[in-house]
């Protein structure tokens, strides 16, 4: 996909008449955007700059300066191993050297079948549960090289597919500007978020 | 930048380095400190930008209720009492710091950067550095350079991230086409992938960078700037007249520099005047005279082709009347050479066919006749009227100062248009009309609409009416040369009913107003007045008068046409690619009995010329030139004429020696004694005052307040003539039927395009745009090409095959067409208009 599709279209209107300035709604438009292609295609780039009358360069610029938006394409899962201090303390960088070994890509890099993108990130606030990654945004504690492993196997075979949703799927933009939620079956169906496996509190999702 | 309310006080007083100064309230320190002779180191600050604060270079101590503290001179605006420091010690390690970090990443290549020599990173960081860096570590490192543009280049390793070329794009320019991307030490100046920078105004950002990360395609490498010599002058690739600095290394131009003008371009250039000192160099330039002898043109002495060109001016006067000469262009000389072509054309010869635009442009007792507005009238006015072309296609820099006056100062634009223009989205209306229609419009627009008018909805001309108040100004030209210029005057007429209203005229040729000026059309004598008005006056300087007044560009070109034009003389002009009626133009020249063309190439036009006088070209000779406002600037000279090229007023002397007459000239400045003597709008605009600094922005004709006396040469003056009034007269335009199948033809030109002089810039001849048809959507679907696609296009002069494309920015019932595009092959649309026509329609059928 390339543009935004009716639907997704829609919500972006929607949006722009939330904010008295439309380009305010830039953020969450790109999240719409990256929710439905998993990263932001030039095309759709280009879609959200006619929508709010801006250049695309101009929205590029934007979105450009965000770590969690991506203008190039990733796998079917980011996986985001944390390094920040507490990570650290625990083991943080083992899993990530780890992680790269067994998914035999270094950090940033893709794996060959498009399945993973493994990207080394600061503090995804689970420091309790050092050391610590996240799958599209959905949130793994206490993951030592093994569990990694199996993690992996998991979101290769689908077994995980109803708690990690594709990648760029996010509840809480639309639940937080009041948009209906997501029509399309493969977005999550509304603010629940599944409880992260390996037990702990409630995940919610990774961003605002 | 603050407001100021009127109980504010006009001055504030602070404390600079100890000494009082005076300052405007709200202005910026940075500002205030310079004026006092303090310079306060600056990247990212720029007088005619928004202050960002970006790169902390003007650190300076304020104080504040605790004391001193270090903040940004460029973004403190200064207050009653402030105290301000900017050489302490703490100041000082502030601007080592500063430059240490900006130098972290930066390459110092100085010795390979086009900026070397002339840049703000080296000068400053050598008057307020440290001298010493303790980073040792790794500097990042990018693909050396990019490309922005087809213009622009970009050294991602040497930008300081100061915004100037950002902030330009978007603040002034109106294209945000490149922005920061990524952030922290991953950030780079760039544009969005396959977007290229193709802004008109892209060279702007090489001029402002403070360091070396942006250069002009054409420049780099080409000279070190301590080798340049340079002068200022004008541009003179249109009627704008934006200030430069021509810089040149051994005999050849290298580069034009913007020079801030306050009232006229504000340190912009367009991208088509900036590099245009290509053409100058080109190897096509004409270096000799020519003589056709048979088929050819052949290289000749100037006395052989001046002496064959006296004897066909003198047997056409001779045999057929003063009026089997004519004369077509000038509007692209100066001042000087204007003057001394009208004193040679009408005051030798005494033929008044004399004509300084090629039909495209609108008649001089118009022109000359309205009452006129300045640019920066125009910027404070209640509102601006625009009936013009597209002013950002045609005159770049006054769109800036257009765009500015409507986005920063809120001055409401009011457009009649037969189709969108660059300017419309600033626009708080913009009506459009049918060809033809203009004067329908411009009536309603003065009186009130009833109904709708001539496609526009009497509610949105009633509201636009709303916003005109009580001093409007009038930007006019003409909106498309298929709609004709009687259409345009009687639209005028109309609007010169508003009350308080004043023109700017938006004509494009440099000189154009500068050839009106001078006497360069029909019907009119130098200084802006009339035949017949200046009679008794120019009898007493001149040998001889016109009877009476002769024909305009298209009389011309009919007559020459039916053979009754034995000898024409092109100044710079080339009707046949120029003239809106193609076929007119090529009988005209094939037509006429004998053809004199005074230019720098060999255009079509100057191909099919018995004799050709090669002409020196911008900044091979100096002078003074006329812009839109009237406003008289310097041109300089800083290269010697190519081959053995003159001005085109040493020509005119020289052929009206052979004519047995002596013109008085020995110099440029003779020539503009005269103007300053004979002409009445000229009358004080001496070389002295225009020599003076005082007006280097230049000085608009006529003077304020009561004109010196005029003293004539030798016998007792006549009385002044009166200047110009235009007579408020409506020519009648009767407009034929618009027939159900037809759509009625938009022509405009766009900025780079088929002209000779842009053809013979390598670097803008790159962006000329091979032509297309534009209609609106529902057109193109109604013969089912709602996609676009090659469509035929049909008038009563000719057909073509042509890809159309669907365009919301056309209204319904017209077709676009530019008129200068390149690769014509046929498709052109001069091809289609007829000269005699108020209109040109067509019909669009699949191939
Ligand atoms: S490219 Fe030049 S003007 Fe643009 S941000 Fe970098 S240093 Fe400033
Ligand atoms: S706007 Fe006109 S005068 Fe100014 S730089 Fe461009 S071409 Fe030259
Ligand atoms: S340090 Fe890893 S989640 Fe906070
Ligand atoms: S000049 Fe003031 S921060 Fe750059």
């Amino acid at each position: 996909m390339a543009r935004l599709n009716a639907d997704n279209e829609k919500r972006a209107r929607d949006l722009i008449a939330l904010y008295p300035e439309s380009r305010s709604s830039l953020i969450p438009m790109l999240h719409v955007a990256q929710e439905q292609d998993g990263w932001l295609m030039p095309d759709a780039i280009a879609h959200v700059a006619e929508l709010l009358d801006l250049t695309a360069a101009e929205v590029y610029g934007t979105a450009s300066f965000y770590d969690m938006f991506f203008t190039h394409p990733v796998g079917r899962h980011l996986v985001s191993v944390c390094t920040n201090i507490a990570c650290l303390l625990n083991g943080g960088f083992e899993l990530l050297e780890h992680a790269e070994k067994s998914l035999g890509v270094s950090g940033g890099g893709t794996t060959h079948d498009g399945e993973f993108t493994l990207e080394e990130v600061e503090c995804i606030a689970l420091c309790g549960e050092a050391p610590c990654l996240a799958v599209n945004w959905r949130f793994f504690g206490s993951v030592t090289p093994e569990r990694f492993d199996t993690l992996m196997a998991d979101l290769r075979s689908g077994a995980l597919a109803d708690e990690v949703p594709p990648h760029g799927t996010l509840c809480r933009v639309r639940r937080s500007v009041g948009l209906p939620a997501a029509a399309t079956p493969e977005s999550v169906t509304g603010p629940e978020v599944p409880s992260a496996p390996g037990g702990g509190r409630p995940q919610s999702p990774g961003t605002t | 930048m603050a407001e100021q309310t009127e109980n504010k006080p006009d001055t504030v007083t602070i404390t600079l380095d100890g000494k009082r100064v005076t300052a405007k309230p709200g202005e910026m320190l940075i500002a205030a400190a310079e004026r006092a002779g303090v310079y306060i180191p600056r990247f990212c600050y720029h007088p005619r930008m928004r202050p960002v604060g970006m790169c902390r270079m003007c650190l300076v101590e304020v104080k504040g209720p605790r004391g001193f503290g270090l903040a940004p001179a460029c973004f403190i605006p200064t207050s009653e009492g402030q105290e301000v420091v900017t050489t302490s010690p703490t100041v000082k390690k502030a601007q080592d710091g500063v430059l240490e970090f900006l130098l972290v990443n930066h390459p110092l290549d100085c010795p390979v950067c086009d900026k070397g020599g002339e840049c703000p990173l080296q000068d400053q960081t050598v008057a307020f550095g440290p001298g010493e860096t303790r980073f040792v570590e790794e500097k990042r490192h990018w693909a050396k350079p990019i490309a922005l543009s087809d213009l622009v280049y970009l050294d991602r390793e040497r930008c300081i991230q100061c915004d100037r070329c950002t902030r330009f794009a978007d603040e002034v320019a109106g294209d945000p086409l490149i922005e920061f991307v990524g952030r922290g030490d991953s950030i780079e100046v760039n544009t969005f992938p396959d977007q290229p920078f193709s802004s008109y105004f892209s060279g702007n950002t090489v001029q402002l960078c403070p360091v070396g990360a942006l250069l002009a395609r054409p420049y780099r490498f080409k000279a070190r700037p301590w080798d340049l010599e340079q002068v200022e002058s004008t541009c003179t690739m249109c009627s704008v007249g934006c200030r430069i600095a021509v810089q040149s290394s051994s005999n050849e131009l290298t580069r034009y520099l913007g020079v801030d003008s306050e009232p006229v371009n504000h340190g912009w250039l367009c991208d088509q005047g900036r590099f245009s000192y290509q053409y100058v160099n080109s190897d096509e330039r004409i270096s000799s005279p020519l003589v056709r002898k048979g088929d050819e043109l052949v290289e000749c002495s100037w006395g052989e082709a001046l002496a064959a060109t006296a004897k066909a001016l003198e047997s056409a006067k001779a045999v057929h009347g003063p009026g089997a000469v004519a004369v077509l262009g000038g509007a692209r000389l100066a001042n000087e050479d204007a003057y001394a072509w009208a004193k040679l054309a009408k005051g030798v010869l005494g033929t008044d066919n004399v004509d300084a635009q090629l039909g495209d442009g609108l008649p001089a007792e118009l022109v000359l006749g309205l009452p006129r507005a300045t640019i920066d009238e125009a910027c404070a006015a209640s509102a601006i009227v625009l009936l013009a072309p597209d002013i950002k296609e045609e005159l770049p820099v006054l769109y800036l100062r257009l765009r500015e006056a409507a986005v920063d100062k809120g001055v409401p634009l009011v457009e009649l248009t037969p189709q969108s223009t660059g300017l419309s989205r600033y626009a708080k209306a913009s009506l459009s009309y049918r060809p033809g229609e203009a004067a329908l419009l411009a009536k309603a627009l003065v009186d009130g609409a009833t109904g709708d008018v001539a496609g526009s909805k009497a509610a949105a001309v009633n509201g636009a009416r709303a916003l005109l108040g009580d001093n409007p100004v009038v930007v006019l030209g003409r909106p498309s040369v298929a709609e004709s210029a009687a259409s345009i005057t009687a639209a005028a007429a109309a609007l010169a009913g508003l009350p308080g209203v004043r023109f700017l005229p938006a004509l494009r040729r440099a000189n154009v107003m500068g050839a009106l000026d001078m006497g360069l059309a029909p019907g009119i004598l130098p200084g802006r007045v009339s035949l017949d008005a200046g009679r008794d006056w120019f009898s007493s300087v001149w040998t001889t008068l016109p009877t009476g007044a002769g024909l305009d560009a298209a009389g011309i070109l009919s007559a020459a046409a039916e053979g009754r034009i034995q000898a024409l003389v092109l100044l710079g002009a080339d009707p046949a690619a120029d003239f809106p009626d193609r076929q007119l133009a090529r009988q005209a020249l094939a037509g006429a009995g004998f053809v004199v063309a005074v230019d720098a190439f060999l255009t079509e036009s100057s191909r099919q010329a018995d004799v050709v006088l090669p002409a020196a070209a911008f900044a091979e000779r100096h002078g003074t030139t006329t812009n839109i406002e009237g406003r008289i600037t310097s041109l300089g000279q800083k290269i010697v004429p190519n081959g053995v090229s003159w001005p085109d007023w040493m020509i005119a002397v020289e052929l009206a020696a052979r004519l047995g007459t002596e013109l008085g000239f020995e110099t440029v400045e003779q020539v503009w004694d005269e103007v300053e003597r004979v002409a009445p709008s000229h009358a004080g605009i001496t070389c002295a005052l225009l020599a003076d600094r005082r007006f280097r922005d230049g000085v608009t004709a006529p003077l304020g307040a009561a004109p010196p006396a005029i003293t004539g040469t030798g016998s007792a003056p006549a009385p002044r003539p009166a200047l110009l009034a235009f007579s408020g007269e409506a020519p009648a335009v009767s407009l034929p039927p618009l027939d159900a199948y037809s759509l009625r033809l938009v022509s405009r030109r766009t900025l780079y395009g088929n002209g000779t002089l842009v053809q013979h810039a390598p670097g803008l001849a790159a962006l000329a745009k091979s032509p297309c048809a534009r209609a609106n959507p529902s057109d193109l679907d109604r013969l089912g090409m709602g996609k676009g696609g090659q469509v035929r296009v049909r008038s009563n002069r000719a057909n073509f095959l042509i890809d159309a494309e669907p365009d919301p920015g056309v209204p319904r019932g017209s077709l676009s067409l530019a008129f200068n595009s390149v690769d014509l092959e046929g498709s052109d649309a001069g091809a289609l208009i007829d000269a005699d026509a108020v209109v040109t329609d067509v019909r669009v059928e699949t191939p």
